[in-house]
C-alpha cells in the first residue's frame, strides 16, 4: 500500500497517527487492559497523550523505524481506544489502553510491569501519569501460581473460622533483644491473639540477629499454643539483602516449625514470586508487608494505585497483604479500601467505578489473598472494623495490645473478647454499627481488660481527609 | 486451663438459646450444620468424631439442637463443637465452628522440648488427657 510507504517514512509522526489510537477498537477477551489517569502537559492533546502512553508502553520509540515492517506490528502495538475527562479534575483524563497477550511473558510480574509502568512514567509530554486499574485476562492469570496458601486453606490449617484473625506487631519495632522480643510474642499469643508479627524493618540488626529472633519467637509460639490449645503463629520476616539469604532464613523458619514467614514489598516483584513458590513448596503461609508502597500509591495524579499492586501481588502469590483499615492511622478512603479488599478476596470482582474498580475481573480460580488491617486501630472500633472489612481479614492491634494498661496479655484478651462478642452479636442479627458501643460496654462489665482498653482509647480517632479517592463520583467523600 | 479453639471460646459458655441463634444464622446462609465430638483436643486434631453426617437437608434449628443435646447426653465430658459447612464455589469449607460442650476439668497440654543440634528445639504439644486411652480421658 502506498499509505504504508508514507507511514514508514523516516521522521517523527504523532503517536495517534502511528496506530496507537484506535477509537473503534473492541478489546479481545485475551487482551490486558490498563486504565491510566493522564495529565498532559499544557497544549498536548489528550488523545495524542493517550496514544503516546500506549506507544511508549508497547512498541514505539520517538521516531519512525523501518524495522517495524519486519513484524506483525499491528499486533504488538498497544491501542488507546477511549479517553474520558476525569470528573471534577480539570486537565486529567482516564484513558483505556489494550495490550495483546503476546506482549507478555507468562507468569512474570516483572515482565508485565516493565511494559506497563516502564519508560512511560518518565515521558516528558505528560505532567503526571497514574495506573488506576487493570483487567488481567483469564488466559494470562492461568499462567500465575497465585497465593501460596490462600484464605480457605490458611483457615483450615489454623482451624480458625467465622471471625477475623487477630494479630499484633511487636513494639518497639527496633531495639529489643531477641529474648525480650520473644516475651512480647508469648504474652500476646497467650492472651488471645492468633498471630504476632515482625515489623517491616526487623531483619537482622546489631541488637537482634535473625537466628536468635527465630529461636525465641518459636519458643513463644509453641508455649502459647500449648497454653491455649490453639494453633498460633509469628510472621518471621525473612527479608534480606539477597535471595540466598532469604532462602536460608526461610528454611530455618521451616526447620523450627513456623507456619508463616513474611517478606516486604521492597524486595521486588521477582523476589516475591520466588518466595511465593518457596512457600507453596514448603506448606508455609506468606505474609507481605507493603513497605514502600506509599511512595507511589497515595497521590492520585501520579503513580500506581494500590488496587493494581494488590492485583499483582495476588498473581505473584502473597497470602496476606496489608490493605488498609479505613478507621486507623494510615491512608484509606472507605470506598477505595472496599475496592482493594474485593481485589484480594473475590472469585469474581464486578466493575465498580465508585470503588476505583473499572473492569470486571474474573479471577480464574487463583486463591484468595487475606487482607491485613493494621495501624492505629483498637478494640473500641471493633463494630466499625467488622462492618467495613468483613470476616476474612487479619485485624492487627499493635499499640492496642502492647500498650494496654494492664499488660500485653490483657490487651490481647480485650481485643479477642471484643471481636468474639461483636461477631456473636452480628450473627444474632443485631445492628452492630449502631449498637456496637453498647455491645462492647456490656462485655466490659464481665471482662475488665476490655473495660480498661475502652477507657484508655475511647477518644482515639484519625479523622483526616483521604488523598486517594475514586473520582468516578466526585462528591462521594469529603475530599 | 480453658481450651480456646472455636469462634466463641473467649466468651462465657453459650446457653442453648445462644447456640440456637448461631445455628439460625448458619442456616440462613444456606450452610449445613455438623456436630462433632472428641476427647483429644490437640490443636492439630482436625478430625473429631462426627455425630452423624452434616445435616445438608435440615433447615430448622430445632432439629440441629436436638442433635447437639443428644450428643451432649451421650458424651457429657467430651468436647463438642458445631460446624457450619458452606458449599459455595470459592469457599467449600467450614465457615463457623464453635464449642458447645467441654469437660468439667481441662488439664491442658504439656510442651515437650526435644533439644536437637545447637540451640534448636523441636516442640511437641501433648494433651495430658490423651495419656489415657480414648473414652476414659475425662
Amino acid at each position: 500500500m502506498g499509505s504504508q510507504a508514507e507511514r514508514y517514512k523516516s521522521g517523527v509522526l504523532p503517536y495517534a497517527k502511528m496506530g496507537y489510537w484506535e477509537p473503534d477498537y473492541v478489546p479481545k477477551d485475551t487482551d490486558v487492559i490498563a486504565l491510566f489517569r493522564i495529565t498532559p502537559q499544557d497544549g498536548v492533546d489528550p488523545i495524542e497523550a493517550a496514544a503516546a502512553v500506549a506507544g511508549e508502553s508497547s512498541t514505539a520509540t520517538w521516531t519512525v523505524v523501518w524495522t517495524d515492517r519486519l513484524t506483525a506490528c499491528e499486533n504488538y502495538r498497544a491501542k488507546a481506544y477511549r479517553v474520558d475527562p476525569v470528573p471534577g479534575a480539570v486537565g486529567q483524563y482516564f484513558s483505556y489502553i489494550a495490550y495483546d497477550i503476546d506482549l507478555f511473558e507468562e507468569g512474570s510480574i516483572a515482565n508485565l510491569t516493565a511494559s506497563i509502568i516502564g519508560n512511560v512514567f518518565g515521558f516528558k509530554p505528560l505532567k503526571a501519569l497514574r495506573l488506576e486499574d487493570m483487567r488481567i485476562p483469564f488466559a494470562y492469570l492461568k499462567t500465575f501460581q497465585g497465593p501460596a496458601t490462600g484464605i480457605v486453606v490458611e483457615r483450615e490449617r489454623l482451624d480458625k473460622f467465622g471471625r477475623p484473625l487477630l494479630g499484633a506487631t511487636t513494639k518497639p519495632k527496633l531495639g529489643l533483644s531477641s529474648k525480650n522480643y520473644g516475651r512480647v510474642v508469648y504474652e500476646a499469643l497467650k492472651g488471645g491473639l492468633d498471630f504476632v508479627k515482625d515489623d517491616e524493618n526487623i531483619n537482622s540488626q546489631p541488637f537482634m540477629h535473625w537466628r536468635d529472633r527465630y529461636l525465641y519467637c518459636m519458643e513463644a509460639v509453641n508455649k502459647a499454643a500449648a497454653a491455649t490449645g490453639e494453633v498460633k503463629g509469628h510472621y518471621l520476616n525473612v527479608t534480606a539483602a539477597t535471595m540466598e539469604d532469604m532462602y536460608e532464613r526461610a528454611d530455618f523458619a521451616k526447620e523450627l516449625g513456623s507456619c508463616i514467614v513474611m517478606i516486604d514489598l521492597v524486595i521486588g516483584y521477582t523476589a516475591i514470586q520466588s518466595m511465593a513458590k518457596w512457600a507453596r513448596r514448603n506448606d508455609m503461609v506468606l505474609h507481605l508487608h507493603r513497605a514502600g508502597h506509599g511512595t507511589y500509591t497515595r497521590q492520585k495524579n501520579h503513580g500506581v494505585s494500590f488496587r493494581v499492586i494488590a492485583k499483582w501481588m495476588r498473581m505473584a502469590g502473597a497470602d496476606h497483604i496489608h490493605a488498609g483499615t479505613v478507621v486507623g492511622k494510615l491512608e484509606g478512603d472507605p470506598n477505595v479500601i472496599k475496592g482493594i479488599y474485593s481485589v484480594c478476596r473475590d472469585s469474581f470482582t464486578a466493575k465498580n467505578p465508585e470503588q476505583g474498580v473499572f473492569f470486571d475481573q474474573e479471577w480464574a480460580s487463583l486463591r484468595k489473598m487475606m487482607p491485613v488491617a493494621s495501624g492505629g486501630i483498637h478494640a473500641g472500633q471493633m463494630h466499625q472494623l467488622i462492618t467495613y472489612l468483613g470476616e476474612d481479614v487479619v485485624l492487627q492491634f499493635g499499640g492496642g495490645t502492647i500498650g494496654h494498661p494492664q499488660g500485653i496479655q490483657a490487651g490481647a484478651t480485650a481485643n479477642r473478647v471484643a471481636l468474639e462478642v461483636m461477631i456473636k452479636a452480628r450473627n444474632e442479627g443485631r445492628d452492630i454499627w449502631n449498637e456496637g458501643p453498647q455491645i462492647l460496654a456490656d462485655a466490659a462489665k464481665w471482662c475488665s481488660p476490655l473495660r480498661a482498653a475502652l477507657d484508655t482509647w475511647k477518644d482515639v480517632t484519625f479523622n483526616y481527609q483521604s488523598t486517594d479517592t475514586a473520582d468516578f463520583v466526585p462528591t462521594a467523600t469529603a475530599s | 486451663m480453658r481450651i480456646t479453639q472455636g469462634t466463641f471460646s473467649f466468651l462465657p459458655d453459650l446457653t442453648d438459646a445462644e447456640i440456637r441463634a448461631q445455628i439460625d444464622y448458619a442456616l440462613d446462609k444456606g450452610w449445613a450444620i455438623g456436630v462433632e465430638y472428641t476427647d483429644d483436643p490437640h490443636p492439630r486434631n482436625f478430625y473429631w468424631e462426627m455425630w452423624g453426617n452434616p445435616m445438608f437437608d435440615l433447615r430448622d434449628a430445632a432439629g440441629a439442637m436436638t442433635e447437639v443435646l443428644a450428643c451432649r447426653k451421650a458424651h457429657p465430658q467430651h468436647y463438642i463443637r458445631v460446624n457450619a459447612f458452606d458449599s459455595t464455589r470459592g469457599f467449600e469449607t467450614t465457615r463457623l465452628s464453635f464449642i458447645v460442650n467441654r469437660p468439667t476439668n481441662e488439664p491442658g497440654f504439656q510442651l515437650k522440648r526435644n533439644e536437637v543440634g545447637g540451640r534448636s528445639i523441636q516442640y511437641t504439644t501433648e494433651s495430658y488427657a490423651t495419656k489415657k486411652p480414648e473414652g476414659s480421658r475425662y
